[in-house]
Order: C-alpha cells, then sequence, then structure tokens
C-alpha cells in the first residue's frame, strides 16, 4: 500500500520490437492533480509509452500500477473502465459520426442498460441516455465545441477534430488523462486554446495529466514537472525550470531537434 | 431532419425519432394504411408485401450487423434457415405451439449465428466474408443431412393459430407478419439510439478507438451477429408457417448475395435504407419477371424463359451501377431530398 501512494507508478518498464528497445528501463509516477509532461526527440519512445498504460502495447518487462491495480498486461478496454483516457498523436476519432455522438460514444463505459432494454428504448433506457447527454453538453460548453457539435467529423478541419479528440477523452469522465501531441500541426492560436482547455480541465477535474508535446515553450508554461525520454531511456525529470537549463537536454533536444515534423 | 425553424428545446425532443406533427401524422397514416390495406388491397400486393415483410426483418438483421457493425456476413439465409427449420421441427414434429417456436427460432438462430460470427474476433472484411460463407454451406450441408429435418423433401409446419382462428389465408397471415416487421423496425430504430448501437457504430467506424474508450470488442461483435441472426431466424420462422413448406432450395447461396446486395443498394447504415433495398430488388425482380414473355416474343432467340438468368442479370446490373454511382445507396438519395425540404423555403 505504501508504494501505491500516487495515482499511477511505472517500474522498471521494458518494450522491445526485436532488437529495437523501445522503452529501456523507464521508471516514473504521476503525482495527484498534476501535468506531468513528457519530452523528447522523434522515437524516443514517447508513444510506446503511452500505448503500454493504456494496453495497446504489452511490455515484456515492468509493471503499470494505477490506482492500487495492476494494469500491466490488461486489454485497453478494460483499462479505459478503470478511469485511464488517452487521445492519439494522429486522431483517432468516428469520423462518420458527429462531434456530438463521438462524445455520447465515450459515455459507454458509464451506460448500464443492454441490448433487450435498448430495443424497447422506454423509460429507463430513455431516462439514462439524457443523464449522459447532460454531461456531455458540459463538456462542450467547456471545450466551446457548440458551433460544431452536430458536425460530421470527417468535415471538420484537424485542429477542430484534435479538440472533438480531447472532449471525447474527457466524456469518459477519466481519473487520469494521456493526451500525445495534442498541439502537434496547429497554428500559434489553436495552440493557446488547447493550453488554456488543457489548464481548464486540470483546475476544473483535478485529475493528473500526461502530456507528450513538442512545443517546449507550451510544456514549460504548463506542466508541473516534466520528464525527459531519449532512446527509451529516461534522460531526467524535474521541475520544467531545471529540465530547461540541464545541459543533457538541451544536447539531446537540439541534436535530433529539427526533424520534429511529422 | 426537421424543416426550417423547428428546434430542440429538451434533449428529450432531440433524441426523439418522432419529432414534429408531420411526423407523427405521417407516421400514423402509414400505419392506418398498413393495417387497412388486406380490405382494399389486391390479393397480388397482400402477398407481396408479405413476402417483402419478412425479407425486411431478415435484412434488418444483416444491416445491424453488416452496415452498422461493420461484419460482413454472407450466412443469412442460412441463419434465416436454422430458424425457420427450429420452427418447422417444433411444430410439425413435436406438435408445440407456433408462439413459443417463433421466439425459440430466434435464439437458436441466434446462437447459431454467434458461434458463426467468432472468426470475426479475428479476420475482417473479404476474410470475414469467406468465413461467413462457410458458415453457410456446413449449416445448409448439416440441414440437408439430418433426419430431423426431412433432407431434401424438407417439412410441412402447419398455420399458426389464435384461439380458433387458423392463420391459414394472406391476409390472416398478413398482420402477424406486418405486426413483427413494425416491431422489428422500431427495435432497430432504438437500438441505434443506445449504448448497444453506439457501441456497433464505433466498432465500425474506428475499432481502436473502440476499445480505447472501453467497448469490448470480442463481446460486442459477437452480440452483433447474435442480435442479426435474431432477426433472420425471427425471418425465417415466419417464412415457415406462412408457406408452409420448408426446404433448402429456400436458402441457397444466391440468397446471401441477393441480401447483402439489398443492404447495399438499400444503403448501409441505415434503417429506411433497409426498406429502399428490399423495395428495389423485389421490384426489379418482378419488373423483369413481367416482361420476361415479352422479351421472348420480341427476341425469339432468348428461348422461351430467360426470366432467372435476365433476373440475376438485371440485379448484378443495378448493384454494379449503386457501387458506383451511389456507393451510399439509396437512403442517400432520400436524405439529399429530405435536406431540401428542411432548408424549405430558404433553399441555398
Ligand atoms: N508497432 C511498432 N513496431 C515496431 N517498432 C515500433 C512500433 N511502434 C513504435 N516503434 C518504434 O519505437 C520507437 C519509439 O517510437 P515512438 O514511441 O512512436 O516515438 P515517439 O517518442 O516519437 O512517440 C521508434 O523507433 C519506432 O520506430
Ligand atoms: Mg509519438
Amino acid at each position: 500500500m505504501e508504494e501505491n501512494r500516487h495515482p499511477l507508478e511505472v517500474r522498471d518498464l521494458y518494450l522491445r520490437f526485436g532488437g529495437l528497445k523501445a522503452l529501456d528501463g523507464v521508471s516514473f509516477h504521476v503525482k495527484d492533480g498534476e501535468i506531468l509532461s513528457i519530452i523528447g526527440p522523434n522515437g524516443a519512445g514517447k508513444t510506446c509509452l503511452m500505448n503500454c498504460i493504456s494496453g495497446f502495447y504489452k511490455p515484456q518487462q515492468g509493471e503499470i500500477v494505477f490506482e492500487g491495480k495492476q494494469i500491466t498486461r490488461m486489454p485497453p478496454y478494460k483499462i479505459a473502465k478503470l478511469g485511464i483516457s488517452r487521445t492519439f498523436q494522429n486522431i483517432e476519432l468516428y469520423t462518420g459520426l458527429s462531434s456530438l455522438d463521438n462524445l455520447m460514444a465515450a459515455r459507454h463505459i458509464h451506460m448500464k442498460r443492454g441490448a433487450l432494454s435498448a430495443c424497447l428504448f422506454f423509460g429507463l433506457t430513455r431516462r439514462e441516455e439524457i443523464e449522459h447527454r447532460k454531461v456531455v453538453e458540459d463538456i462542450i460548453d467547456l471545450l466551446e465545441l457548440e458551433p460544431i457539435r452536430k458536425k460530421l467529423v470527417a468535415l471538420l478541419p484537424y485542429g477542430q477534430r484534435k479538440r472533438v479528440e480531447l472532449g471525447r477523452a474527457l466524456a469518459a469522465e477519466p481519473r487520469l488523462i494521456l493526451l500525445d501531441e495534442p498541439m502537434t500541426g496547429m497554428n500559434v492560436e489553436e495552440k493557446e486554446d488547447m493550453a488554456r482547455f488543457v489548464l481548464d480541465i486540470s483546475e476544473l477535474k483535478g485529475i493528473p495529466i500526461i502530456l507528450v508535446e513538442h512545443d517546449m515553450e507550451v510544456v514549460m508554461d504548463i506542466s508541473d514537472r516534466v520528464m525527459v525520454l531519449d532512446f527509451g531511456h529516461k534522460l531526467l525529470e524535474g521541475l520544467p525550470q531545471d529540465v530547461k537549463d540541464n545541459p543533457e537536454v538541451i544536447r539531446a533536444y537540439l541534436g535530433a531537434g529539427e526533424e520534429e515534423e511529422e | 431532419m426537421r424543416p426550417c425553424g423547428v428546434f430542440d428545446e429538451r434533449y428529450i425532443q432531440d433524441i426523439a425519432i418522432v419529432r414534429t406533427w408531420q411526423h407523427w401524422l405521417a407516421l400514423i397514416g402509414a400505419l392506418v394504411i398498413l393495417y387497412t390495406f388486406p380490405f382494399y388491397g389486391s390479393y397480388y400486393l397482400i402477398s407481396l408485401i408479405n413476402l417483402l415483410s419478412i425479407l425486411i426483418i431478415v435484412i434488418l438483421g444483416l444491416q445491424i450487423v453488416m452496415g452498422y457493425c461493420g461484419q460482413i456476413s454472407l450466412g443469412q439465409p442460412a441463419f434465416m434457415a436454422v430458424g425457420a427449420y427450429t420452427s418447422a421441427i417444433l411444430t410439425a414434429t413435436y406438435g408445440i405451439s407456433f408462439w413459443i417456436a417463433l421466439p425459440l427460432s430466434g435464439l437458436s438462430a441466434g446462437i447459431v449465428g454467434m458461434i458463426s460470427g467468432a472468426p470475426s474476433l479475428r479476420i475482417k472484411g473479404f476474410y470475414l466474408a469467406m468465413a461467413t460463407l462457410a458458415a453457410h454451406f456446413v449449416i445448409m450441408w448439416i440441414i440437408m443431412h439430418l433426419k430431423i429435418t426431412g433432407g431434401i423433401q424438407g417439412l410441412h409446419p402447419p398455420p399458426p393459430q389464435i384461439g380458433n382462428i387458423v392463420l391459414d389465408t394472406e391476409e390472416r397471415m398478413y398482420y402477424l407478419i406486418v405486426t413483427m416487421m413494425v416491431i422489428s423496425t422500431f427495435a432497430a430504430r432504438n437500438l441505434f439510439r443506445s449504448k448497444v448501437g453506439r457501441a456497433f457504430v464505433a466498432i465500425n467506424d474506428n475499432d481502436l478507438a473502440a476499445e480505447v474508450m472501453g467497448v469490448n470488442l470480442y463481446y460486442y461483435k459477437l452480440l452483433a451477429f447474435f442480435i442479426s441472426c435474431v432477426y433472420a431466424g425471427l425471418g425465417g420462422s415466419l417464412w415457415a408457417h406462412y408457406y408452409m413448406v420448408v426446404h433448402p432450395e429456400q436458402f441457397t447461396f444466391m440468397h446471401a448475395i441477393w441480401y447483402v446486395g439489398m443492404v447495399i443498394i438499400g444503403g448501409m447504415g441505415s434503417i429506411p435504407g433497409v426498406f429502399f433495398g428490399v423495395l428495389f430488388v423485389r421490384l426489379l425482380d418482378e419488373i423483369v419477371l413481367f416482361s420476361s414473355p415479352m422479351l421472348s416474343s420480341l427476341f425469339p432467340w432468348l428461348g422461351p424463359g430467360p426470366g432467372a438468368a435476365l433476373g440475376l442479370s438485371a440485379f448484378g446490373m443495378a448493384l454494379l451501377l449503386f457501387i458506383i454511382f451511389e456507393p451510399r445507396g439509396l437512403a442517400h438519395r432520400w436524405e439529399v431530398i429530405k435536406e431540401s425540404y428542411r432548408l424549405y423555403p430558404f433553399a441555398y
């Protein structure tokens, strides 16, 4: 018990693809209510780490403990049910659905009515729908999605899709959110909005957030702590200011930082 | 879809299927026409609606698994056969009431369908189509070789009975079949404004995202097959007691293609699309049958009965044209028309 004080604890994680060591003994934890940013050059293993936490990749060694529960080799849907939600670097939305329906679909884990009740759709199922609809509409308000709530995701521009995906992650009412490069490919204004939303969420919901991001300025502005990955190793972690001034980080980042784009 | 100027003030209005008084009027009107039809409709039309309604039930099932959940299935006629034979065996051989046999045939088809759908946990698309096709042949082979199913001869189930009334005429069966069709349609429609239906759509749209949002893919894919095949089984049971004969020739590979074609032509992922698809393909068939004697006299070299071959070619042609020019099917056309009505008088 003593050891599991933090919402998320990752110990000694190893993930290999053939000879490639994507994660090479990574350990870290996330504290209650904090924004922890993970930075590092492309191919450092940031996305791999996210995928291990959300259950898509099975690490060969090490363990991931969420709120005291071993989730190391659990299937993704079970991890989602435990309260971990995420966005993807390359956006994985339901493009054939409206923004609203994307968010409603995220209520899945909180809904109880089964197929038979659904087919009849009287009373209970309908009441359930409306309750969940309220939760979703609150998130739509928070992320300023009203103008696009009934729009098909396939028709939305990139920046708005990123925002809808954040909304979907939030609609699951998670107790930990993983954001994989939520600001990549956005213009300055969109980036500012997104940073504001991340801060709002952190403040309003008080849930811990893991943020993978390339934009150093944003990272330094909004993070409580920063962790640096390089070739699957944890280089260091600390307060934004300390990380920024660390000579090793400057070398690792500037050394491989030029070809940042996808 | 609403006319311009109708807005929802509450979420309950937003999720309602029937929203404006015009909607209610249209719905009630349609139901009244449907239920009074035997009083003035011709024998031919009544029997046509009977057949169409049974097909609609079966195709609704296929729409759920294929159009909504994205799991292509060529096994629908075989699952229909499971329902038809279950019902026929229970009533004709064991003398059990049709009203008990009907739900049991849905259940048996659902279970067989769920087992046949198990490969969907591993494979998708073309490979899944092949796997369900294999299931079709296995099921039909078993049916043909069991004693209890009557082999090639088939079985002769009795007509259903309510009290002393025997449903042995087109008009009497009409009420049973049409009622089942209406209930099936509303059930399917409701399913898609609930957690379950949304999970199906999510799996079809992006299974990676569905999984990370907490959808158990295995469970919901099997559930989709189960529900789909309950529909097939119920349709099969009605079929058996309507025709009062079941034999393997009624459920062939060709039917599987036809059914998938109906879903594609009608429009994938649309409940009205099921009606359009079934209607279109059946009408095409009727037209071909109608015009085939005329064609024979015009082009004697076609031989005396080009009907069957011509029907197939016409169907193949229509399917091809739809896939190329209107892949979203007739339902999409319908949406476009409704959209222009919605914007009226402010069309732009
Ligand atoms: N599914 C996979 N199969 C093989 N190699 C992979 C796979 N996923 C990631 N990798 C490799 O692991 C390394 C880390 O990738 P990733 O975590 O995506 O980096 P980033 O820090 O840019 O997100 C890269 O070298 C990448 O090529
Ligand atoms: Mg990455």
